[in-house]
């Protein structure tokens, strides 16, 4: 049974489940104040004969307070959330460096296109691969998402990376996993029947591994 | 204005409901009636082998990791079946049926048995076959996992039905004659069959040595087409006379 | 109070025939009852959907009970297929948001109360509201009829995104599209003929005394509300015509294939569906406001913070919908600044939850049966509200995105928010409707059965997540990651499953009571309404001559009361003065 988010699996992965903790943590004292003060009150000033209510239409300072708090804490979350959106989701963010995949959509399949023993995307030795992404570890992976029918989503949940692959665009996201092993692709967007079908299984190789894997694509293997 | 809306709606309504005519569930459409009964046992056999001449493209592998349940199946790597080639270069899966000299008017009563295609293994089982209007295309999924079977047709109405687990059996059956109709499933990207929808029982598909045979011909001048998926067409001309059997054999060049 | 005749009569006090009184009425308390009775069909058919969604989601593959009677092209041997649970989840958000929710809401309450809270005979423009309920009702018999054509219902979701929802050969969907596209068009014209009524009757038929800052805040929600209606509704019924058109005209408005936008839906139909949820919400928040300020016995906090926060959060939501579309693709930039308007819009609820802890601070609290379910509202609007901010910060929203986190957050604000205020409001106004109370004994059980099932069916959708399943999913344990959480699914099932039953004592307590309930007294909970100068059911043309408004909505415990812990708005007192005369007479 799990209880919380996946285990780690990218870069992204610290400071997201740090800000998702630190949303927690203030909605959760937010949520402790309501719901004891509405227990509180319910007991406290349930009818009793002889009582009568207070009558008062407010406090101006009340409303000050709990407008210009909640308001401060809000700007505060979201001047630090988008110092680390833009990290993530900015074109200009992915490292010059980064190694590029290929990934086309389609109901209901996710076609990886890697870039063969010359490292480059988009010549002659590129080979395509159904629902298998293969990636070196501690390398930033750049991913060229497209789609061939309809909008798809492309979501690993360890890496904390979800983009959307919507038909005629050609969109960029990108990821550097930090731990190797196998993990699993979903799609995130509802596409057809198949939706739920549209599985692909992660590799994280050493860089070893994944050079071998390569040399073996490339010479015609399947296993 | 509360009238001129209904009716402006009402027609939109009706408008859209009835443009697209309606398409049965899954109960097979009813064969169209006949106007004599063709009694296909006795009449002429036109035989032949297919073969191919040239190299054979190799069929690619096909990897099945992402399908544990299907890989299972096999004990050497299946492959795709663009070209299933037999001893002696025969060419197996090649649709071959009457295009012309069936004399107009007469119609075929459509076999209540049904053509069964399976899936089995994450393939087709036949990856070719034949069927006649009207006639029901039993569908069946052999697999524990979804295959979804979808009908890419221009002359009949498409269909697109999911099978999510094993022993699940959905029929459908064809209104018009086509050739072919694509079959696929968007599971697994390689799934392919072809299935070619006569008026008339006049077709066979070439087995592995690459023979076929039609039969019940009644005596006249046939066009006969061979098809392959990947080889594409060729037509031969054959005259019958009384019930004789004539050999038409078809070569195809290798690309 | 004078006396007023218990046949309703028209202007002319002809007697009318029953088919003029009671089915082709022009009067907005029976307009707002043929919608309640409608729309409360919905949610049952929107419950039963729910129900087949959560049987394949708790237990994959097995036949559904009963399933036997759904044709093979929604369920082959007891199994519900893929195409049918895609289907499922389709047609429920479909049903419950435009054809349960907001009907309940605006179709009723706005109607029901407007007239009567503000002082006036009727609606500005009675037969156009009358055509807005017909057109609802037509625009439901299409959206239905769409079960029973070629293919079955839309696939592609409540939010139909294209191109799926523009592509018949990619959905398998045909006739069943344009029959979506079509109900949302009439829809459509319900809603604005319905928020032109609203609109106009708040602004020129408010009674002698009766000042904007008079009106109780459920009056406030509803005419902003009607505001967000006419300006977003067109905007998706522009949509569903291209969509439409899409399908039957091969335009290719939406499909990049020959030049068309796949994210142009999106940003119509968010633009659209933003203000849409506060639409279904705010009429919940004002009417609760109205309650608690009742069962506290104690002015409303904060009235004008509240007033303001209304018109600050309906303003706001014009400009928050990109946060709907934080990971389609958009320029990124755009993120920023939707997350930035979505985290705003966290402040005026937060007012409005405040202020209704502040009503209840020192009131006098009882706890009626409506004063319970706008508690359960409060603590459980609040928890929707707070799950939101997870969403709104665009890093934390990558992991959640189109997971069921966000589905569970929707059902806290539509679920717990908006039907738990409707339970609170149905049993309130009930008596004005038909003249009987609603069993306090089962309105008290069932809210507290539906409290408990209710958190024990969504509060685990957070969970589950958070470990990433995703949302539309016909089988979750496909996932060798999702395959731990299944035992939550199974219990969030059985909940599920528990919750739809105890609805039943809410339907027999509606039902039961119009006929058996106790006799209801003029104004069975001492509130300060317009509403409860009149006799219980309100006649026709509500009162017989304009009545005047000597103070505002929410004088409970004044110490002009005296002995009484309520002073209502029509009340004279010896120290009032009659209000002068509105220069637009509010008869007709």
């Amino acid at each position: 049974m799990r209880w919380w988010l996946p285990d780690a699996g990218s870069t992204f992965a610290g400071p997201i489940d740090t800000l998702f903790l630190a949303i927690l943590i203030i909605t959760g004292i937010a949520l402790a104040v309501v719901e004891v003060g509405l227990v509180t009150f319910v007991i406290k000033y349930r009818a009793r004969p002889g009582r009568k209510a207070f009558y008062t239409h407010g406090s101006t300072r009340a409303e000050v307070i709990w407008t210009a708090i909640p308001a401060v804490t809000m700007v505060a979350l979201g001047l630090i959330s988008n110092h680390y959106w833009v990290l993530i989701k900015d074109k200009k963010s992915i490292p010059p460096n980064a190694y590029h995949v290929g990934v086309h959509a389609k109901q209901f399949e996710w076609q990886v296109t890697y870039p063969g023993p010359d490292g480059k995307l988009g010549t002659s030795d590129d080979f395509t691969v159904r629902n298998q992404l293969h990636v070196t570890v501690n390398e930033p992976i750049a991913v060229e998402l497209t789609s061939e029918d309809v909008i798809h989503s492309f979501f690993v949940p360890e890496f904390r990376l979800k983009q959307d692959a919507v038909p005629g665009m050609h969109i960029m996201a990108w990821f550097q996993a930090t731990k190797t092993g196998e993990f699993e692709l979903g799609c995130a967007e509802l596409c057809g029947m198949g939706h739920y079908k549209m599985r692909a299984r992660v590799f994280v190789h050493t860089p070893d591994q994944y050079k071998a894997w390569v040399a073996q694509q490339a010479a015609g293997g399947s296993e | 204005m509360t009238g001129r809306i209904f009716s402006v709606v009402g027609g939109m309504f009706l408008l859209t409901v009835c443009s697209k005519g309606s398409q049965s569930s899954a109960a097979p459409a009813a064969p169209p009636a006949p106007a004599a009964v063709e009694n296909a046992a006795a009449g002429g056999t036109i035989t032949g082998t297919i073969k191919f001449t040239g190299v054979a493209p190799k069929n690619p592998p096909i990897d099945m990791s992402e399908e544990a349940a299907c890989k299972a199946k096999y004990k050497t790597t299946p492959t795709e079946e663009n070209v299933v080639a037999g001893p002696a270069n025969a060419l197996a899966n090649v649709f071959v049926y009457v295009k012309a000299g069936v004399p107009a008017g007469q119609t075929f009563t459509a076999p209540t048995t049904a053509v069964v295609l399976d899936q089995d293994g994450c393939r087709y089982h036949p990856h070719v076959l034949g069927i006649m209007v009207g006639q029901p295309l039993e569908i069946l999924n052999t697999d524990p996992v979804l295959h979804n079977i979808k009908a890419i047709a221009k002359a009949n109405r498409p269909f697109n039905v999911s099978q999510p687990s094993a022993g699940m059996k959905t029929t459908r059956a064809f209104t018009a004659p086509e050739v072919m109709v694509n079959l696929e499933c968007n599971v697994h990207g390689w799934m392919h069959a072809y299935a070619g929808v006569r008026p008339d029982p006049f077709f066979a598909v070439s087995a592995a040595n690459g023979s076929f045979t039609i039969s019940g011909l009644p005596p006249g001048t046939y066009t006969i087409e061979a098809w392959h998926e990947k080889f594409g067409t060729q037509t031969a001309t054959v005259t019958i006379a009384g019930t004789e059997s004539k050999t038409q054999n078809f070569t195809f060049a290798a690309r | 109070m004078t006396a007023v005749a218990h046949t309703p009569t028209t202007a002319h006090h002809e007697p009318m025939s029953f088919w003029r009184k009671y089915i082709f009425s022009t009067d907005h308390k029976i307009i707002g009852i043929q919608f309640l009775f409608v729309s409360l069909f919905f949610l049952l058919v929107g419950g039963l959907l729910a129900m087949q969604i959560r049987w394949q989601l708790g237990f994959p593959g097995k036949p559904l009970p009963g399933g036997g009677i759904l044709p093979e092209t929604m369920v082959v041997n007891g199994v519900i297929l893929p195409e049918y649970y895609v289907q499922l989840v389709s047609m429920h958000g479909t049903f419950m948001v435009f054809f349960a929710i907001m009907p309940l809401l605006v179709g009723v309450y706005a109607n029901f109360l407007i007239p009567l809270k503000i002082g006036a005979h009727d609606m500005a423009f009675p037969r156009i509201n009358m055509a807005s309920f017909w057109l609802a009702l037509l625009a439901g018999l299409v959206m239905t009829a769409s079960f029973f054509v070629p293919n079955g219902p839309i696939r592609s979701g409540w939010t139909n995104y294209a191109p799926l929802a523009a592509r018949p050969d990619l959905s398998g969907v045909t006739v069943g599209q344009m029959l979506w596209c079509v109900s949302i068009v009439v829809l459509g014209l319900s809603s604005v003929l319905g928020s032109l009524n609203y609109i106009t009757t708040v602004i020129n038929h408010r009674a002698p005394g009766m000042t904007w800052f008079r009106m109780p805040l459920s009056v406030w929600a509803l005419f902003i509300t009607a505001i967000l209606g006419v300006l977003a509704l067109p905007v998706l019924q522009g949509a569903a015509i291209m969509l439409l058109f899409d399908n039957v005209l091969g335009t290719h408005f939406f499909d990049p294939v020959a030049g068309g936008q796949a994210l142009l839906w999106q940003h119509l139909f968010w633009f659209f569906g933003h203000p849409e949820v506060y639409i279904l919400i705010l009429p919940a928040m004002g009417m609760v406001s109205d309650i608690i300020a009742n069962g506290s016995r104690k002015p409303i906090f904060g009235y004008h913070s509240m007033v303001f926060a209304i018109i600050g959060i309906a303003f706001l939501g014009w400009i928050v919908w990109g946060h709907h579309m934080f990971m389609s693709g958009m320029n990124p930039t755009l993120g920023s600044t939707f997350m930035v308007s979505t985290l705003l819009i966290a402040v005026p609820s937060a007012i409005k939850v405040f202020n209704w802890l502040g009503t209840m601070w020192r009131g006098n609290l009882r706890f009626h049966v409506p004063m319970l379910n706008a508690i359960g509202f409060v603590s459980m609007f609040t928890i929707g509200g707070l799950s939101g901010i997870f969403m709104a910060a665009t890093p934390v929203d990558i992991p959640l995105h189109d997971t069921q986190f966000i589905v569970a957050h929707i059902h806290y604000v539509l679920f717990g928010g908006s039907l738990f205020a409707l339970f609170a409001a149905i049993t309130y106004w009930y008596p004005k409707m038909f003249g009987r109370m609603m069993s306090h004994r089962i309105g008290k059980v069932h809210f507290w059965l539906t409290f408990v099932f209710y958190n024990m069916t969504f509060f685990p959708m957070h969970i589950i997540g958070m470990g990433g399943q995703m949302r539309r999913i016909y089988d979750p344990t496909i996932y060798d990651f999702l395959k731990p959480q299944q035992p939550l699914n199974v219990f969030i099932s059985y909940s599920a499953f528990a919750l739809f039953a105890v609805q039943v004592l809410f339907a027999f307590n509606f039902l039961w009571s119009l006929k058996f309930g106790k006799k209801a007294p003029q104004n069975p909970w001492d509130d300060n309404g317009m509403e409860w100068s009149l006799p219980n059911p309100a006649p026709h043309g509500n009162w017989e001559r304009t009545p005047n408004v000597y103070r505002g909505p929410y004088e409970f415990s004044a110490p002009e009361a005296g002995d009484k812990d309520f002073l209502p708005q029509f009340v004279k007192l010896p120290t009032d003065r009659d209000p002068v005369p509105a220069p637009l007479p509010a008869t007709h």
